[in-house]
């Protein structure tokens, strides 16, 4: 047993009726007090394995414990241990803020001195001490957020779970949720689990970066190693004959990591500017057309596309999301 | 985890009843149907003769405890089927993934739709003394047991009903294909007496009428089947559809 591992998922499988396997094997560990990130599209299998390590979904095959609670055998073990923010809003509209946190309080067994104590402290965190007393239904999207990440810290958990804490919300309030989490990370002893598909607040918050897609792990890292994995800077370019001309570039010393995703190739290397040219010269020489050619700094959104040649937010996606806000909007879920 | 945990039993009760008293328009909507039906038939229908009703009772007297057991029938079914709601809202997650039992949520939940059904049926009461009803003195305390077992067994249904649902959307269909029908064949409007066979047959099999039989009973001194097989059949009824709406409850997925 290891003290320092907080979260051990083995081989986390799931299979739904339909036989779409959501998450497919699925095994990594999460360490005492750090910001982890699951970063991948919708419908990566992200929620699925957030409700898994929640117990709210069986896992069709694997397992994974939770402060040494297993999800399969320990499920009133593993509740106790969690507190968790929905994707979509999971509150009471009805009930005050501060009703909204006495539920939970109650239903988590906390005892009347606590709950009081433990409700002062966690609406001071979020700052939401002026507004405890309204109806949640009054409160702004920002604020049933942050109200919602209160009542998840509420008893103590080991592991907070964000569920896309910052989906349907303005630049301005992702910006405040996010310094909010960094706060409640460095003044509570707990550890966030988080899913985004936003590659800038896997790259702000987490330490770790899990990067997920068609359920599966591809490859888990801190930001800057997934960063400079790919090399110190990076070219996308886009040609008439990919296969024949990454062919020819292998052979170059100066390229660090080639991939091609036809009719693009992605080409990890240093000092890019100087070496456009040169692909350029090799290109004709092999005669392949070059279409396009760019350069940049590499960003978990560029780890993403060189490891399976998409962008995260490609057309699958944005309806996806922009439904998903609509339904926000009108407070309503599937 | 624990099988029954107080606190946990409580706190829904608490929060439906919290969210009953805030909801003043869904409050007034509930006592103005009952009030119409018990007014306007009641005084309405004053003049008509019905075979079954003894002399010395008005029609309004007959009619009470069967718009008591309505207004009791259509809140409890409402709070047995407002988890469709918790569910559209996102709340059942919430409570789902707490280190609770089903059986304390279903059993919070049951208690706390009970509850608010009622205090309708007192609301009712309450209007129809006004109107000169004439109530049993002590007929409310046995009335109280009748007004629970029916709400219970509403709240049991609608959980069920609430189980086969994806959403709200089929909610009206059910009132008007299950509800109004168990309402009207329950002899809550007119005495079993006068009725023909076919429909006899049918009010005897809808539970509903062993609650209003025996709340009338208790109420206002009057029924057409004895007590104890009003309250023994509303005791099995009872106990098999809480068991299975928890049951069905249990299996829910958020």
């Amino acid at each position: 047993m290891n003290e320092d591992l907080v979260i051990e998922a083995r081989g986390l499988t799931k299979v739904f009726d339909n036989s779409f396997k959501a998450v497919d094997e699925v095994s990594f560990e999460v360490k005492r007090r750090e910001i982890f990130g699951f970063l991948g599209p919708n419908g990566a299998g992200k929620t699925t394995t957030i409700k898994m390590l929640s117990t709210l979904l069986k896992p069709t095959a694997g397992t994974a414990s939770i402060d040494f609670h297993s999800i399969t055998s320990d499920a009133d073990g593993v509740r106790r241990s969690i507190g968790i923010v929905f994707q979509d809003p999971a509150l009471d509209d009805e009930l005050t803020g501060r009703e909204n946190l006495d539920f939970h309080a109650r239903m988590y067994g906390m005892s009347g001195g606590q709950r009081k104590e433990r409700i002062a402290e966690v609406l001071r965190l979020t700052d939401l001490e002026d507004r405890a007393d309204v109806q949640v239904k009054k409160y702004s999207s920002g604020m049933k957020r942050r109200l919602e990440i209160a009542r998840g810290l509420m008893h103590y958990p080991k592991v907070l779970f964000l569920d896309e804490p910052t989906l349907g919300l303005d630049a301005q309030t992702r910006r405040t949720i996010w310094d909010y989490i960094l706060k409640l990370n460095r003044e509570e002893d707990v550890t966030i689990f988080l899913t985004t598909h936003y590659m800038e607040e896997a790259d702000l918050l987490c330490g770790r970066v899990a990067i997920i897609d068609h359920g599966r792990i591809i490859v888990l890292d801190t930001p800057e190693n997934l960063k400079s994995s790919i090399g110190s800077d990076m070219i996308t370019l886009e040609c008439s004959d990919p296969e024949r001309l990454s062919k020819r570039l292998r052979s170059e010393e100066w390229v660090e990591n080639l991939k091609v995703h036809s009719p693009t190739m992605i080409i990890g290397l240093r000092h890019s500017e100087e070496k456009i040219p040169e692909i350029v010269d090799i290109a004709r020489e092999v005669g392949v057309k070059v279409r396009s050619i760019t350069t940049r700094k590499p960003t978990l959104e560029d780890v993403f596309l060189y490891f399976t040649g998409r962008q995260i937010r490609e057309s699958e996606a944005t309806p996806v999301e922009r439904i998903r806000t609509m339904r926000m909007r009108t407070a309503r879920r599937r | 985890m624990r099988l029954i945990s107080g606190q946990a039993i409580y706190v829904m009760w608490l929060r439906d009843v919290k969210r009953f008293t805030r909801a003043r328009s869904r409050l007034i909507g509930n006592i103005v149907q009952p009030f119409f039906f018990l007014a306007i038939l009641g005084f309405g229908l004053s003049s008509a003769a019905f075979p079954g009703i003894p002399s010395g009772f008005q029609f309004v007297d007959f009619l009470t405890p069967g718009i008591v057991a309505m207004a009791v029938l259509f809140s409890s079914i409402f709070a047995g089927v407002s988890v469709l709601w918790d569910k559209q809202f996102g709340f059942l997650q919430e409570v789902l993934v707490a280190p609770v039992s089903r059986l304390s949520i279903v059993l919070g939940r049951t208690l706390g739709g009970a509850t608010t059904a009622l205090i309708q049926g007192f609301i009712i009461l309450g209007i129809a003394s006004a109107l000169s009803v004439r109530l049993k003195p002590f007929g409310l305390l046995l009335g109280i047991v009748f007004m629970v077992l029916i709400a219970f067994t509403a709240v049991g249904f609608g959980l069920i009903v609430a189980s086969q649902m994806e959403d709200f959307h089929g909610f009206q269909l059910i009132m008007n294909l299950l509800v109004f029908p168990l309402f009207f064949t329950s002899s809550a409007v007119y005495p079993l007496e006068g009725l023909p066979a076919w429909l006899r047959t049918i009010a005897y099999l809808n539970p509903l009428t062993y609650g209003v039989d025996g709340l009338r009973e208790s109420l206002i001194g009057f029924s057409s089947i004895p007590i104890e097989i009003d309250l023994a059949v509303l005791i099995g009824v009872c106990a098999v559809m809480l068991t299975v709406g928890s049951y069905l409850f249990g299996r829910s997925e958020a």
